[in-house]
């Protein structure tokens, strides 16, 4: 109820004054203060986003040359050279862990939103997925060296790949999860009303609506992945050789050596005291980052343009 | 027509039809079950390859000081302290910055300052032009999220070659001038805390806007609408009313990120300087057990006691960061559903 007009409190001259926004007075002043502080830190904080992208086009852009791409990496009292070998050992790794990852993330993810939605184990796997989202990359290199070299023998790509597949499947999980969870339901309540099964739905009506959001976490997994140095410092090793000598005689069994990755080529050239290798540390770099930073952003903007319509 | 009967729609499925249902069912949970047993898989892995040297060493591991393959004498106190004092350190500087960039985002400041641009010309409302203000606020999102793509060894690279030489004049003054306060204890050498906590800093600021940015976003409208309808100005509403609803979210993003920068392991490996030294001073060289690990593995070998010690390295990082991350997790599994009752 309102309260009756007598005891409305009456608002004298210096109490209006009090409601008007004035510059003069200090809660104001420190408003703006604290705003323009905000904007300060925030453009701060790009800084050094800004610094490393022109510090790499300076000193990797001015060295880069077509040669790089397919020679092998220089030894101490070498010019010239590249990282040719480097460059495919790590396209290689990102694709075993991909092999390994995807499909399990996915099916997994399949089980998180549609099967098992309210489920107790949905809730456990959620929980797994996200705390080994936060996995600190090098355990993961230590999990592969006790599982797979150790096991082997061998320092091999395929450990490398074991272990980028753990820093993988969070990602590609969570993300698919989240993807499929947008479909709208009534596009599946049509698929099951017309006599598919469970299974006919998820191929021919879910997973190709959910398909942009998918792939972003798929995108986003492997430009993770194709950064990460830790994990392969021990597993996959360096190697200063192509992986596979002869393209007309490739063997599963090649595999299973030390293979060199970008990464690791810029963790070891970066503390050489020769400067042709550090040039090519910063040329690699750049490459490095020009890959992940298009691979990001290209993942991106495939879930926020074409996203599934409610 | 022959043609509606042969149709693959509309009828009920064939035994066929079931039985893949079945299976790819049963895959999809096996697929789900398979992910706790690798996370089992991982954490029994480590533990059990670390067993003989928690046998031979026992809890003397944790305090010892020195870390020696030739006489067999192994201790990661120094390697603990390393890890903690640098994740504090980049905490403390990331989450300030990382809530400030949080705060410039949820409020929208740019897309404000596009759109009053946008004003002068008179055009706010245009066809092209209208979409700026929007445009502009998740270019900048994107940046923000884009520090945490590059990777880790290329901040290592940046770190070695700019950040340390930036640092060197103004970290040698003060070690001259106020050596007496313990931060500043020792001289500037290059490669030591400071430089590691700051790209530390840099590297985790993402996940604290991020998470941060969220929250902010998730307050209910109709609480800023009451405090400005009050009186308070803007500042006031984000100090007094946002800041504290949101805290839950931002509180957990900041254990996240501590559990992020707990495990980073190139950049510090390349810029700590791998002395196992404790030392509050903020020029000394250090080390992180991360760093231990990424620089002792590769010449383990197969000797079963030198992977041991490594692996039981490990095992006391594992241990930190599960616990870090799962509070982490459960805190800001707290805030969202707490949220979720004040709408």
């Amino acid at each position: 109820m309102a309260s009756p007009q007598s005891e409305r409190p009456v608002l004298t001259e210096s109490d209006i004054s009090r409601l008007e926004r004035s510059l003069r007075k200090p809660r104001t002043l420190l408003s703006i203060m604290l705003s323009a502080v905000a904007t300060i830190m925030t453009f701060m904080a790009l800084v050094p986003l800004f610094s490393v992208v022109i510090m790499l086009f300076v000193k990797g852009g001015s060295k880069l040359t077509l040669e790089n791409f397919y020679t092998l990496p220089p030894t101490a009292f070498e010019d010239g050279g590249g990282f040719g070998n480097a460059l495919l050992g790590t396209i290689l790794m990102v694709g075993i862990a991909a092999l390994i990852s995807v499909p399990f993330g996915i099916m997994a993810a399949v089980f998180l939103s549609e099967l098992g939605k309210n489920s107790r184990t949905s809730s456990v796997v959620r929980f797994c997925a996200k705390v080994l989202s936060g996995f600190p990359s090098i355990l993961a290199g230590v999990f592969a060296y006790g599982a797979v070299v150790l096991l082997t023998g061998k320092f091999s790509a395929y450990a490398g790949g074991v272990a980028l597949s753990i820093l993988m499947l969070p990602v590609v999980m969570l993300t698919a999860e989240e993807a499929i969870r947008m479909v709208p339901s009534r596009m599946k309540e049509a698929s099951i009303g017309m006599g598919a099964t469970q299974t006919q739905t998820l191929w021919y009506v879910t997973l190709p609506t959910a398909l942009p959001g998918i792939l972003t976490g798929v995108m986003l997994a492997v430009a993770r992945a194709a950064g990460e140095t830790a994990p392969l410092l021990f597993t996959a090793l360096f190697s200063n050789f192509w992986l596979i000598s002869r393209w007309n005689d490739v063997e599963p069994g090649q595999l299973n050596q030390p293979t060199a990755s970008m990464a690791v080529l810029i963790y070891n050239f970066s503390s050489s005291f020769v400067d042709n290798q550090r040039e090519m540390a910063w040329s690699a770099s750049l490459v490095l980052v020009l890959v992940v930073l298009v691979t990001n952003l290209v993942g991106k903007s495939l879930s926020s343009k074409n996203g599934p319509q409610r | 027509m022959d043609h509606q009967t042969k149709s693959p729609i509309s009828r009920p499925p064939t035994k066929l039809e079931i039985g893949i249902d079945r299976l790819f069912r049963g895959l999809c949970f096996s697929f789900a079950w398979l992910t706790i047993a690798v996370m089992a898989y991982i954490v029994i892995e480590i533990s059990w390859k670390a067993k003989p040297a928690v046998l031979e060493y026992g809890p003397g591991f944790l305090s010892g000081k020195t870390w020696d393959p030739n006489t067999g004498e192994y201790g990661i106190l120094p390697e603990i302290w390393g890890t903690l004092y640098s994740s504090l350190l980049a905490l403390l500087i990331g989450s300030v910055f990382g809530i400030a960039v949080a705060v410039f985002l949820s409020e929208g400041y740019l897309g404000n300052f596009v759109f009053r641009v946008l004003k002068l010309f008179g055009v706010q409302f245009h066809r092209f032009w209208g979409k700026m203000p929007s445009m502009a606020e998740s270019a900048l999102k994107n940046l923000v999220e884009l520090l945490a793509a590059i990777p880790s060894v290329v901040y290592g690279l940046w770190g070695i070659f700019v950040v340390i030489p930036l640092m060197r004049d103004s970290c040698v003054w003060l070690h001259d001038n106020m050596g007496w306060f313990p931060l500043f204890g020792t001289r500037f050498q290059g490669p030591g805390m400071l430089p590691a906590a700051f790209v530390l800093a840099i590297m985790i600021l993402p996940t604290i806007s991020a998470i941060s940015r969220d929250a902010l976003v998730a307050v209910p409208p109709k609480l800023r609408e009451a405090s400005y309808g009050l009186g308070a100005t803007r500042w006031e509403t984000i100090l007094s009313v946002i800041l504290p609803t949101a805290s839950g979210g931002i509180f957990g993003g900041i254990v996240l990120a501590f559990g992020r920068a707990l495990g980073e392991t190139m950049a510090l490996a390349m810029l700590v300087g791998n002395m196992n030294t404790i030392s509050v001073s903020l020029f000394s060289p250090a080390n992180t057990l991360a760093a231990l690990l990424a620089n002792n593995f590769q010449e383990a070998g197969s000797d079963e006691m030198k992977v041991g010690v490594l692996m039981y390295a490990g095992m006391v990082l594992m241990a930190i960061t599960l616990m870090v991350n799962i509070i982490g997790a459960l805190i800001l599994q707290r805030a969202t559903a707490g949220l979720k009752g004040m709408r």
